[in-house]
């Protein structure tokens, strides 16, 4: 895999600042550019203490539903009776994200010692690296910083385990990764319990997301007064965020900006727009399970939790799918559709059946055999099939179907009236 | 409202439940049958099927009420317009792969997807012309069939075999709309309690081999039984077709048998269907064995007992009933009495998720009932004294060793050719359990009734009824202490 770009002048680098600096990679480099000072600092405090400066800076997850990071951990049961538990999310999986890959490809140390801080805030004595199956790369680099920073004695009595999924998607879904990790099917677990009271082994656990726990040195170094006041719109969001962008843009990459930075940078000052000659048709600002936003929205859309929903949509992940006016969008849905069909557990009726169902009826508009009547019967499949279910993956199918007809409804009425050439599927 | 009860309205009827309770155990109680697929109440909780979904006040969605507990004061609807809507949904989303081939299918007549697509599914399907899933049948144990095309993914199966029987064989392989229930590959749905799983499939997807085609679901008529496999007494349903039993199906019974029975147990009915039973009462005349009815035959016997006197040997199956059992003493009070059964062993088969649950070693329903009665064990002891006593009585065991120089009196329903009963002065057709009423008593001195699911063949009658005849004529119906 290839080395990032340089840095924008308009990026905020603070996780991104060691991408491409190979001996940032190494336990020798990581001290030499000042990591796991926050580490020492935070064995030095209660744990209690760093989980209210973690609340304090306003840290929200990064892996997709933004939870308050330091409210998360206060979770844990306060007297401790059982063993606790930290799972670290790394399934990245998402289709459009890729942000968790580059974190843990170069600065794989500063993701241990988030973990190791987090570890510390909510007195866990072991700790699990859930690794997506295809992260090759990354596996073989976070091996060799986890052997380095044993060897150093970093974790102290903390145990870490790396653990590699087998690549299925919904392993990425906080509970099903309990249940990976256990050695069970990747099924979603029902909720309650949740973590805190009951996850992995039954134990108390809190998961976190990659860059969630790589953000945490940074602001116990810098403080939370600094996090807090990385935010250019709404003081709920705080900090950088790192944007995977893909699709149609020049320059496609991580790119981490403020919250709060607007869409409309990112896409055109960033990463150079759309291929010369085209304009931006669509964006799925946060990976593929969020409804899609049309250029309007796009290009007024700011960049965090409260903006993107103020469009419709969500902040997700972060990972920004891109859209040209050349992008056929009923072949583009029918595709997401067709990777949850393929990723669904199985678990619930709507989501097993719905999203197969889903896909046929898209395939079946592409063909050219669509019906009128089609268009209704998704926007119905679609709204048995969210908020139905235990996880959200039929969801996250539900939401581009809803968006897509409501947004780009001439392009399906145009296969369904046979005025554009059918597509070959399957 | 009672001290640490959960107060709360399920479709507007108030209920009192204790805390813990799931909203689908509560609805109960309030007359509210909440349509499920994966839940069931002798397995753990899955949420799977997501048939469920309740409006709940205050909740911002549907809830499921299989694995949402009771609050004070929650208000559940069960009738409203969304719940209802999301039900129809699942209907319809179990139909598109379904085969709809009830007209062939076992389980139609019983079968919770069609009784929940009567009830409230679409009137059609908005499927279209897609294919559906198709998977060819596989053999997965000694009775059970597993037909993937009308599968569901409840998941009961994999969840009974692997937190009730704890042999986890099954499994749901593959993902997605491709999904449906594996065998682990070198194993086989062979457990002693694997039967189980055919009851607890709610479609027609997991089938017994022993069951298949031989009735549709409307023709059975059910009795309530008790099982004689064994000594545990499990409740069950005795299914007769035309006056056959077809089938022995678990009767919940959370003290005994919690919903399941063994396999044992299960096929432990062809033998209620011999045809070679003993239709009419013989008594030898001349030497020979001739049939007559019952008011010379009961005489003979009366007779018989009155112009006896000394000792008297009563030689038992520990599958009568007590009443038969408590009858034949008391016919025989008049004597200096032995009696004793045998019981087969066999090997124990405890059913590991629920305690107190097997299938006993002693394959006899009434060992426990017949030794409460004073019977002894000590059969060896019995077939000895019986060489020398006046009167013998055979209870029901054809086959015992009987050699008597006195007066043989056989009472039972079957007679080998080369049986030693076939000696008998006289030999008094009975009805087998499922032909009469009567009470056993299980391995915890559990009494239990069983009901009669079919009458007897001939002139047969249940063996209380023979012997309480026999100790009226003989004057000692009336109790004395």
């Amino acid at each position: 895999m290839g080395f990032p770009h340089k840095p924008h002048p308009k990026e905020t680098v603070v996780l991104s600042q060691y991408f491409g600096d190979v001996e940032a990679r190494t336990h020798k480099g990581w001290v030499k550019r000042g990591g796991y000072e926050a580490l020492a600092q935070a064995l030095k405090m209660d744990p209690a203490a760093v989980t209210e400066v973690v609340k304090e800076s306003g840290l929200r997850g990064r892996g997709g539903a933004g939870f308050p990071t330091g409210l998360k951990w206060s979770f844990m049961p306060k007297e401790k009776k059982k063993p606790h538990y930290l799972c670290v999310n790394a399934d990245e999986s998402e289709p459009g994200t890729f942000k968790d890959r580059e974190i843990m490809r170069w600065t794989p140390h500063a993701l241990l010692e988030g973990t190791a801080i987090a570890a510390h805030a909510i007195r866990a004595e072991i700790a699990y690296i859930y690794i997506r199956g295809e992260f090759t790369e990354p596996w073989t680099i976070m091996e060799r910083a986890l052997a380095e920073a044993n060897a150093a004695g970093v974790f102290g009595s903390i145990k870490v385990y790396l653990h590699r999924g087998a690549g299925a998607y919904i392993c990425g879904e906080e509970t099903a990764l309990m249940n990976s990790i256990e050695g069970k099917r990747g099924n979603p677990r029902i909720k309650p319990p949740f973590p805190a009271a009951a996850g992995l082994f039954g134990m108390p656990t809190t998961i976190n997301n990659v860059e969630t726990l790589a953000a945490v040195p940074p602001i116990l170094k810098r403080g939370a007064a600094w996090y807090k006041g990385l935010c250019l719109s709404n003081p709920k969001s705080t900090g950088t965020k790192l944007f995977s962008v893909c699709g149609h843009v020049q320059r496609p990459g991580n790119y981490e900006v403020t919250m709060g930075f607007p869409l409309k940078g990112l896409l055109y000052d960033m990463c150079g727009g759309p291929p010369a000659g085209r304009t931006l048709k669509a964006c799925i600002p946060g990976g593929s399970s969020v409804p899609i936003l049309t250029r309007e929205e796009t290009e007024s859309c700011l960049l965090d939790y409260e903006g993107v929903v103020e469009k419709g949509s969500m902040l997700g992940s972060g990972g920004v799918i891109v859209f040209d006016d050349s992008a056929d969008m009923v072949y583009q849905i029918m595709r997401l559709a067709r990777f949850y069909a393929h990723e669904s557990c199985a678990q619930c009726t709507q989501c097993r059946e719905g999203t197969a169902w889903t896909t046929k009826i898209m395939e079946r508009i592409l063909s050219g055999q669509g019906k009128t009547k089609d268009l209704d019967l998704l926007l119905d499949l679609s709204e048995n099939m969210t908020g139905k279910t235990i996880c959200v993956l039929s969801d996250s199918c539900a939401a581009p179907i809803v968006s897509g007809i409501k947004k780009f409804r001439g392009e399906f009425e145009a296969y369904l009236a046979g005025k554009r050439q059918p597509v070959m599927v399957g | 409202m009672a001290d640490g009860m959960i107060n709360l309205t399920i479709d507007g009827a108030p209920v009192s439940v204790p805390p813990g309770t799931l909203v689908i155990e509560a609805a109960k109680q309030a007359g509210v049958l909440v349509p499920h697929y994966c839940y069931h109440p002798g397995l753990p909780v899955a949420g799977v099927c997501r048939m469920c979904l309740v409006e709940i006040e205050k909740a911002p969605k549907l809830q499921i009420a299989c694995a949402t507990t009771v609050t004070e004061g929650m208000v559940v609807k069960t009738q409203t317009a969304p719940s209802k809507s999301a039900r129809q949904s699942v209907l319809e989303l179990l139909l598109i792969n379904h085969p709809l081939d009830c007209p062939i299918c076992d389980q139609a007549g019983e079968c919770e997807l069609q009784d929940f697509v009567f009830q409230e599914g679409r009137d059609g399907t908005r499927y279209g012309e897609y294919a559906k899933r198709f998977n060819p049948v596989e053999d997965f144990g000694p009775d059970v069939l597993y037909v993937p095309n009308r599968c569901i993914l409840c998941t009961r199966c994999v969840r009974f075999m692997e937190d009730v029987a704890k042999e986890p064989v099954l499994n749901v392989s593959e993902r997605g709309d491709r999904a449906f229930i594996g065998i682990h590959p070198e194993a086989r749905l062979d457990h002693p309690w694997a039967g189980n799983v055919v009851d607890l499939c709610p479609v027609g997807s997991l089938l017994s081999k022993d069951f298949l085609h031989k009735a549709r679901a409307w023709e059975l008529d059910k009795t309530a039984s008790i099982c004689t496999g064994c000594s545990q007494g499990c409740n069950i349903t005795l299914d007769t077709r035309d006056e056959v039993v077809v089938r022995v199906r678990p009767r919940p019974n959370l003290e005994v048998n919690r919903y399941f029975i063994c396999d044992h147990g299960r096929m432990h009915y062809k033998w209620m269907n011999r045809g070679d039973r003993i239709e009419a009462p013989l008594i030898r005349r001349d030497g020979e064995l001739k049939a007559t009815d019952w008011d010379e035959a009961l005489d003979r016997v009366a007779g018989i007992l009155r112009g006896a006197s000394g000792t008297a040997v009563a030689l038992v199956s520990p599958g009568a009933s007590s009443e038969a059992l408590a009858l034949a003493k008391r016919l025989l009070s008049g004597f200096s009495w032995t009696g004793a059964f045998q019981v087969v062993m066999g090997e124990e088969a405890p059913l590991p998720g629920v305690p107190n649950l097997a299938l006993r070693a002693e394959r006899a329903p009434n060992a426990k009932g017949a030794e409460n009665l004073g019977y002894s064990r000590d059969y060896a002891r019995a077939l000895e004294a019986a060489k020398t006593a006046a009167v013998v009585l055979v209870l029901d065991d054809p086959d015992c060793a009987v050699e008597a120089s006195g007066a043989l009196i056989y009472l039972g329903s079957v007679l080998g050719a080369d049986a030693p009963c076939r000696r008998a002065d006289v030999i008094l057709p009975i009805a087998n359990v499922a032909e009469e009423e009567g009470t056993f008593t299980n391995c915890d001195g559990r009494d239990q009734r069983y009901y009669q699911a079919k009458p007897a063949p001939g002139m047969a009658q249940p063996a209380a009824w023979v012997l309480g005849e026999l100790t009226a004529a003989l004057g000692l119906a009336e109790l004395t202490r």
